[in-house]
């Protein structure tokens, strides 16, 4: 049980493994616990939300929590906890995707950076430090005054701003492995380059990844709500975070309850993350563990 | 059971037969040089014939394992030519790569380490077939024979390579090789880290093997006692040069180069017969970069005169199937091997 989560990974104790390692802490356990309810809600949105997100009452506009609109509800009247639950779907169909593009791509060009001549290395990394110059709140309003705002906007966004790195990390790990000797054995096999990269490098490159991806969850969360607060990413009537917290900040002085339910939501989200991202990295870090 | 109790290889196969056939590899002038300056290889000739036994011996940095990689074609050499059954391997490469790698294996030096970490060694054991595109089925059923064959226990293919022993990581690596059906192993320190009871198994059966299935090795070693019981031949490398080449036996019993002699001083024996004055090289191997002029060893050597560092010498034949680089071989007639038996 020392083991981090690359030996875990190794000896195929799998998933389940590594979340028993992360659950051991305490805020590894809270994390857990609130990565696994937002991802439940998110995924289960249309079937658990007590109302249609969408659904205007103008009757019943700023009610407070009741039976019937368990966290009130806006200023058109909708239910506050369905927009909420729809918004959790938002949120992390924008992380999964984002990071997933800029995870894939930042991987596979950080591999080319390692593997290629120093000509297009160099060219890569300097492709990095042009993304990276970028404050990605200037990167974003910058595509989409040129595009216009969507929720694909938002994905590009911010997958672009994470592929730099995602591909620094890559290139490090690759570097460190290129010359280990089960690559130069797999060569003398006869194993081709592609070969070598997909089956002997990824599968020893993608542990720390993955932990850095798990972190960028909070960030990427944080990301979608601002843009869409600012009226840049998710356009009403859909439902996001930032979409929420906005209306709410519209109509502040008639009820201070959306604000604070959007804002609550949002706040837990990352935290939960945070603490999740945190556990497991490190869970994936021997060392650490070691001193428990 | 130790090392001495592992029966000398060059037995194996009569040495006159050995000697009637043909080449299987051959180098032929062989250079390497990186950079433009460092002189990692330089003016190698050597012919390794097919059942042959071959040691490389030499310290760290006198470029045995760079002629390792230069023979599996994973270095290119800059001058000269290796050939594999009288073909450049250049050509063969450039033709049919994986052809090549059928004929010719490499056991690394790290058995452990030259086993992808998260695959089971079952995959491993697979990976030469799926390169090369071979039956699986059939492959199977000759990795299972193999896995026998070499003493290893079925459920060993369940394990990741952090599981298993530093013996059983060579055994899997030998087996590796073996499903290619290669002519000619090298192999790089094939009983580093082991035990010496385990070496001794290894070794047994690594000839064991040779035998059956007809096969070639080269054996670089820092354990001269290895060397000694298995191979037939022995080339010493100093400094990206042949400096002394000869049947082990008449080797190990009379060194004719200085820095041979040295080298063989040092190894430990049990036997006084076999004990000798110990010759305690003085200093660092120099740098390949900027090698000493004339004979390369001058710098090191206790009988270098003045002729030494401004002449190199050339490989030359020594007689009984030595050859050695130095303007004063030492005199090999007089002591007649103690153990010749």
């Amino acid at each position: 049980m020392m083991a981090g989560l690359s030996d875990s990974i190794r000896s195929g104790d799998g998933v389940a493994g590594v979340l028993a390692r992360v659950s051991r802490s305490f805020t590894g356990l809270v994390g857990l616990l609130i990565v696994a309810a937002i991802i439940a809600i998110a995924a289960l949105a249309p079937f658990i939300a007590p109302h249609d997100p969408d659904a205007i009452d103008v009757l019943n506009r700023f009610s407070g929590p009741s039976a019937r609109h368990w966290l009130g509800s806006d200023h058109l009247g909708r239910d506050l906890a369905s927009r909420l639950m729809h918004g959790a779907t938002v949120a992390m169909a924008v992380a999964l995707a984002a990071i997933s593009a800029g995870l894939t791509i930042g991987t596979a060009l950080g591999i080319l950076a390692a593997y290629l001549p120093t000509r297009w290395e160099r060219f890569i990394l300097i492709i990095f430090d042009v993304i990276l110059s970028f404050p990605s709140l200037i990167l974003a309003l910058a595509i989409v005054a040129v595009f216009g705002p969507s929720t694909v906007m938002v994905v590009l966004i911010v997958a672009i701003t994470l592929i730099p790195q995602f591909g620094r990390v890559a290139r490090a790990q690759v570097l460190t492995l290129k010359s280990a000797p089960f690559l130069e054995a797999e060569r003398i096999l006869g194993a081709s380059s592609l070969r070598i990269v997909t089956s002997h490098v990824l599968p020893n490159i993608v542990g720390p990844l993955l932990v850095l991806a798990s972190m960028d969850v909070p960030v990427v969360i944080t990301i979608e709500a601002g843009l869409s607060f600012l009226g840049l990413g998710v356009r009403p009537p859909q439902s996001s975070w930032g979409t929420l917290i906005q209306d709410g900040y519209q109509y502040l002085s008639d009820s201070w309850i959306p604000v604070l339910v959007s804002s609550v939501a949002l706040v837990l989200a990352t935290l939960g993350f945070t603490l999740f991202g945190e556990a497991l990295r490190d869970a994936a870090d021997p060392r650490l563990n070691r001193e428990r | 059971m130790n090392i001495g109790a592992v029966m000398g290889g060059g037995a194996a196969l009569a040495e006159a037969e050995i000697a009637a056939t043909p080449a299987l590899l051959a180098l032929e002038d062989v250079g390497l040089v990186y950079n433009g300056r460092v002189r990692a290889l330089d003016g190698i000739d050597l012919a390794i014939r097919r059942g042959e036994i071959v040691g490389l011996v030499g310290e760290s940095g006198s470029g045995k394992t760079t002629l390792c990689k230069a023979l599996m074609g994973l270095e290119r050499v800059t001058a000269g030519r290796i050939s594999l059954g009288g073909q450049a391997i250049d050509a063969l490469i450039d033709r049919d790569a994986l052809a090549f790698r059928r004929k010719a294996q490499m056991l690394l030096q790290d058995a452990v380490a030259s086993l992808s970490p998260r695959m089971r060694i079952g995959r491993l054991l697979e990976e030469p077939l799926r390169i090369h595109g071979l039956d699986l089925g059939e492959g199977r059923a000759r990795i299972l024979a193999l896995l026998q064959r070499l003493g290893l226990p079925p459920n060993t293919l369940d394990k990741f390579p952090h599981q298993i022993s530093g013996g059983q990581a060579r055994r899997v690596a030998i087996l590796r090789a073996l499903v290619l059906n290669p002519d000619i192993i090298v192999a790089d320190e094939p009983t580093a880290g082991l035990d010496v009871s385990v070496q001794g198994d290894l070794l047994n059966l690594m000839l064991d093997l040779q035998a059956e299935f007809g096969l070639t090795y080269l054996m670089v070693s820092h354990n001269l006692n290895v060397v000694r019981r298995v191979t037939g031949r022995t080339v010493v490398m100093y400094l990206g040069q042949i400096v002394e080449e000869a049947p082990t036996r008449a080797l190990f019993a009379a060194p004719a180069h200085p820095y041979s002699a040295a080298l063989l001083s040092t190894n430990p024996s049990v036997d006084p017969a076999r004990r000798r004055a110990r010759t305690v090289l003085k200093g660092e191997i120099p740098s390949v970069v900027n090698p000493p002029s004339g004979c390369r060893f001058h710098t090191r050597c206790p009988q270098a005169v003045a002729r030494c560092a401004r002449e190199a010498p050339a490989l030359r034949e020594a007689g009984g199937g030595r050859r050695v680089r130095c303007h004063f071989p030492l005199a090999t007639g007089l002591a007649q091997p103690p153990d010749a038996a």
